[in-house]
C-alpha cells in the first residue's frame, strides 16, 4: 500500500483580507476603482507572507504546504485558530481553489465540514435524510439501503415523518451527523463535527469515527479536542501560519503543540491590529489568565484564587460598550457567561483608549475539566 | 486490476465506477475549461433532490401552494385583458384576446419566475457554497427547473381556455416542447449570468425587478408582433422571449404569423447567452466559497 490517497504539493491559498473582510463589493465600488485608479491593476504582489497587493491586504492562509497522506491512514490536523487548517479543507473537499501548487487525491472524497449542510427545516426528517444524503455525495440506493440504520443511530424512529423545525436542538444534530457518519467514500474529510451533542452523543461520534478509521478508509480529521486525536489518529499535523510546523507521530505533535504555549493558550496577544477578532469599534489585544499573581504559568493550581483579564482598545469614543467573558469547555460548549459590572462604566459611553476588564474566577468556576479556552468581547451601540 | 465485478455483494459501499481509482488534480483553474459532462452526470441525482427541495419547500411555506402558479399568470392576462384588450383595443391575431395574451404569459412567467429564482440562487445558498462541493451550476439550474412544475399547472389552464374557446389544437403542438427548452434556455442563460454578478455585485437583487418589467414590455405579450413592419419582425427575435411568446401562439392557437425566421433569431441569441453565462458563470464559482 505504498500508493498514496493524498498529496500536496506546495500548496498555496491567498486571500485578500479587504475583500474578505468586505465580502461583497457594490457595482459602484468597482466603478469607483475604475475611475480613480484605472492603472492600479498591477499583477498580484506574490512576495512575502502577507503583502500589500493592488487590492490591498493579501494574506497566505496556507504557504508551502507539502505531504502525503497514505491509503488507511488517519490523520489529525492540529493547529490553533487561523492556522489554516479550515482552508485546508476546504482546499481539499475542492470548496474553494489553492492560489499555487496543488493536491493530488486518489478516490472518491466525502467531506464534513459541517453536520446538517443543506437540512431544511420545513421539510422532514426522512426528506432531510435524502437531501442531505444526496448533498454529501451519496447516491440514492445507497441511502434508501441505510435508511433504517441512520434512523437508529439518531435515535429518531418516532419524528422521522415531522418537519424537523420541530426537533430538539439535540435530535436535529444526531439527525445531521447520523447522515454524515454513513457517508461511504474512500477519503473522508471531517471538520469538527464532532464538537456537538451531548457528552454521551460525543461518545457514540466518537465509536463511529474509530470504526470508520478501522475500516481501512483515509481520513483527515481536524479538532481542537486533543484526546480525541490522539484516540483516533496514529499521525497528526501540526499547522501554523498556513505552514507545517509539524508532522509525526500524533501523540509526539500534540504536545509540541501544547508544549509551544499556543495548545494551552494561558495567555495570548494580538499585538497587530489585523489579526485579532475583528471589530471596528472595538478590539481584542490580550486575553491571560493570572494565578497569584503570575503571569506566566502554563498549568493553575485551582485551589487559589484565578483571574482571568482580556486587555482590548476602544477605537472609537461614544458607545456603551459590554465585554463579556465567554467560558466553553474543551468541546466548544458554552459553560457559562459574564461580563463587566464595572459600575464606572455601567450605561456610559466610553471613549477611545485602552481597558483591562478582570474576571476573578472561583474555584468551582474553572474546576472540572473546564477551560477558558475562548474570550470574547460584544459590543453595543447607544 | 480493478475489473468491474458485475454484481457486487449487498452491505458492500457502492462506490461510482470510474472514481474508485482516478486520481484528481487540485489545482487554480481557468474558467475556460469547457464544462465537464462526466461530472455534471454524476451529480445527477443531486440536481433532481435540489429541484424537489425548492418544489417541496416553495409549496409547504405558502398558504395558497400550487395556486400561486395559476394566479399569476391568470390575473395578469385579466389585467391585460380589461386594459388592453378592451380599454385600448390592441388586436390580438384574430383570437379571442384573454387567451391571446394567456398564451404568452404562461412562457413569460416561467422564464421570469426562472430568472428571478436563478438570479438569487448562489447567494441565497451560503451553507452550501462554503461548506460542500459540487458543480456549482447545479444550484442555478435547479431553481430554473422547479418551475416546470408550475409551467405545467399553468399550461392546464391554458388547454382549458382553448377548450372554452373552441380552438382546436393541431399538430404544430409539436412545436410546444422545443419553444419550452428555448424559454428554458434564455432563462438558464441569464440566469447564470445574474445569479453570478449577483455574488460580485449585489446590486443585482435591486435590478432584477425592474429588468423583468422591462423585458415584459419589449416582449409581445399584451401586444402582437405583427404591429411592426414585416422587415423589422425577424428582428425582433433578438429578444429570444419575442420568439417564444410568437411561436407559442403559433403552435396552440394558429395564429397566422409563421414565425420561423423570428424563433431562428431567437434560437442563436438564446444560445449566445447561455454559452457565455455558462463561462462567466465557472470563472465566478471558483471563488465563491470566499465571497459569499
Amino acid at each position: 500500500m505504498s500508493e498514496f490517497a493524498i498529496r500536496l504539493e506546495d500548496l498555496g491559498k491567498r486571500y485578500r483580507i479587504g475583500e474578505h473582510r468586505v465580502r461583497y463589493r457594490t457595482l459602484r465600488d468597482t466603478l469607483q476603482d475604475a475611475f480613480l485608479s484605472p492603472f492600479a491593476r498591477k499583477g498580484p504582489s506574490l512576495r512575502g507572507h502577507a503583502g500589500a497587493g493592488a487590492f490591498g491586504e493579501t494574506i497566505w492562509a496556507l504557504k508551502d504546504v507539502c505531504f502525503q497522506v497514505g491509503h488507511g491512514e488517519v490523520v489529525g490536523i492540529i493547529g490553533r485558530n487561523g492556522a489554516g487548517k479550515s482552508t485546508l479543507l476546504k482546499v481539499l473537499s475542492r470548496i474553494t481553489e489553492p492560489t499555487s501548487g496543488f493536491a493530488e487525491v486518489r478516490g472518491r472524497v466525502g467531506s464534513l465540514l459541517e453536520v446538517g449542510t443543506g437540512f431544511h427545516a420545513e421539510l422532514t426528517g426522512r426528506e432531510n435524510i435524502f437531501l442531505n444524503g444526496a448533498i454529501l455525495g451519496m447516491k440514492r440506493r445507497e441511502i434508501s439501503r441505510k435508511f433504517d440504520e441512520i434512523v437508529a443511530f439518531a435515535e429518531v424512529e418516532r419524528f422521522i415523518d415531522t418537519p424537523v423545525k420541530h426537533y430538539s436542538t439535540g435530535m436535529y444534530l444526531r439527525l445531521a451527523f447520523a447522515v454524515a457518519a454513513h457517508l461511504e467514500s474512500e477519503i473522508l474529510i471531517v471538520d469538527e463535527v464532532l464538537a456537538v451533542g451531548d457528552a454521551g452523543f460525543q461518545k457514540k461520534c466518537l465509536n463511529k469515527m474509530e470504526d470508520v478509521g478501522g475500516r481501512g478508509r483515509t481520513i483527515i480529521f481536524v479538532s481542537h479536542n486533543m484526546p480525541a486525536i490522539t484516540r483516533l489518529c496514529e499521525r497528526a499535523i501540526l499547522l501554523d501560519e498556513g505552514r507545517v510546523v509539524s508532522d509525526g507521530p500524533s501523540h509526539q505533535v500534540v504536545s509540541t503543540y501544547l508544549n509551544s504555549g499556543q495548545g494551552t493558550m494561558t495567555r495570548r496577544e494580538w499585538p497587530d491590529q489585523t489579526k485579532p477578532p475583528d471589530r471596528n469599534v472595538a478590539r481584542l489585544r490580550a486575553v491571560r489568565v493570572v494565578a497569584d499573581g503570575d503571569l506566566s504559568t502554563n498549568s493553575v493550581d485551582i485551589r487559589r484564587p484565578v483571574k482571568i483579564e482580556m486587555e482590548y482598545e476602544v477605537f472609537k469614543s461614544g458607545y456603551v460598550l459590554m465585554p463579556y467573558f465567554h467560558f466553553n469547555n474543551e468541546e466548544g460548549i458554552r459553560a457559562f457567561s459574564t461580563h463587566d459590572v464595572d459600575p464606572d462604566w455601567q450605561g456610559r459611553p466610553r471613549p477611545a483608549g485602552r481597558y483591562v476588564s478582570e474576571f476573578p474566577g472561583r474555584r468551582h468556576d474553572v474546576r472540572g475539566g473546564r477551560s477558558a479556552n475562548h474570550l470574547a468581547e460584544h459590543q453595543r451601540v447607544p | 486490476m480493478q475489473t468491474q465485478q458485475g454484481a457486487r455483494a449487498e452491505g458492500e459501499a457502492v462506490l461510482p465506477r470510474a472514481d474508485a481509482t482516478r486520481l484528481r488534480r487540485i489545482e487554480a483553474t481557468s474558467a475556460w475549461v469547457p464544462l465537464d459532462f462526466a461530472e455534471l452526470w454524476e451529480y445527477r441525482e443531486l440536481l433532481y433532490f435540489l429541484v424537489w427541495r425548492d418544489i417541496k419547500v416553495r409549496y409547504k411555506q405558502t398558504v395558497l401552494g400550487a395556486a400561486w402558479a395559476i394566479i399569476q399568470p391568470l390575473l395578469t392576462m385579466v389585467v391585460f385583458s380589461l386594459f388592453f384588450g378592451r380599454l385600448a383595443r390592441i388586436p390580438s391575431d384574430g383570437v379571442p384576446y384573454p387567451i391571446f395574451s394567456y398564451a404568452a404569459l404562461v412562457p413569460w412567467a416561467f422564464f421570469a419566475n426562472g430568472l428571478n429564482q436563478a438570479s438569487n440562487s448562489l447567494v441565497g445558498s451560503p451553507g452550501l457554497i462554503k461548506k460542500v462541493y459540487f458543480p456549482r451550476i447545479l444550484i442555478p439550474v435547479a431553481s430554473v427547473l422547479g418551475g416546470l412544475v408550475d409551467f405545467a399547472l399553468a399550461f392546464g389552464i391554458l388547454l382549458g381556455m382553448m377548450a372554452y374557446f373552441g380552438i382546436v389544437p393541431t399538430a404544430k403542438i409539436l412545436w410546444l416542447p422545443p419553444l419550452l427548452v428555448l424559454a428554458l434556455v434564455t432563462s438558464l442563460g441569464v440566469g447564470l449570468w445574474l445569479s453570478a454578478l449577483n455574488v460580485q455585485f449585489r446590486d443585482v437583487r435591486y435590478a432584477v425587478p425592474f429588468l423583468t418589467q422591462l423585458w415584459l414590455l419589449v416582449t409581445p405579450i399584451a401586444y402582437p408582433s405583427s404591429l411592426l413592419p414585416k422587415a423589422l419582425r425577424n428582428l425582433y427575435g433578438v429578444n429570444p422571449l419575442a420568439g417564444v411568446v410568437e411561436g407559442f401562439r403559433w403552435a396552440l392557437l394558429g395564429t397566422k404569423t409563421a414565425p420561423g425566421p423570428m424563433v431562428a433569431v431567437s434560437a442563436m441569441v438564446a444560445v449566445v447567452l447561455f454559452a457565455s453565462g455558462v463561462v462567466y458563470f465557472r470563472h465566478v464559482a471558483r471563488t465563491a466559497a470566499d465571497v459569499v
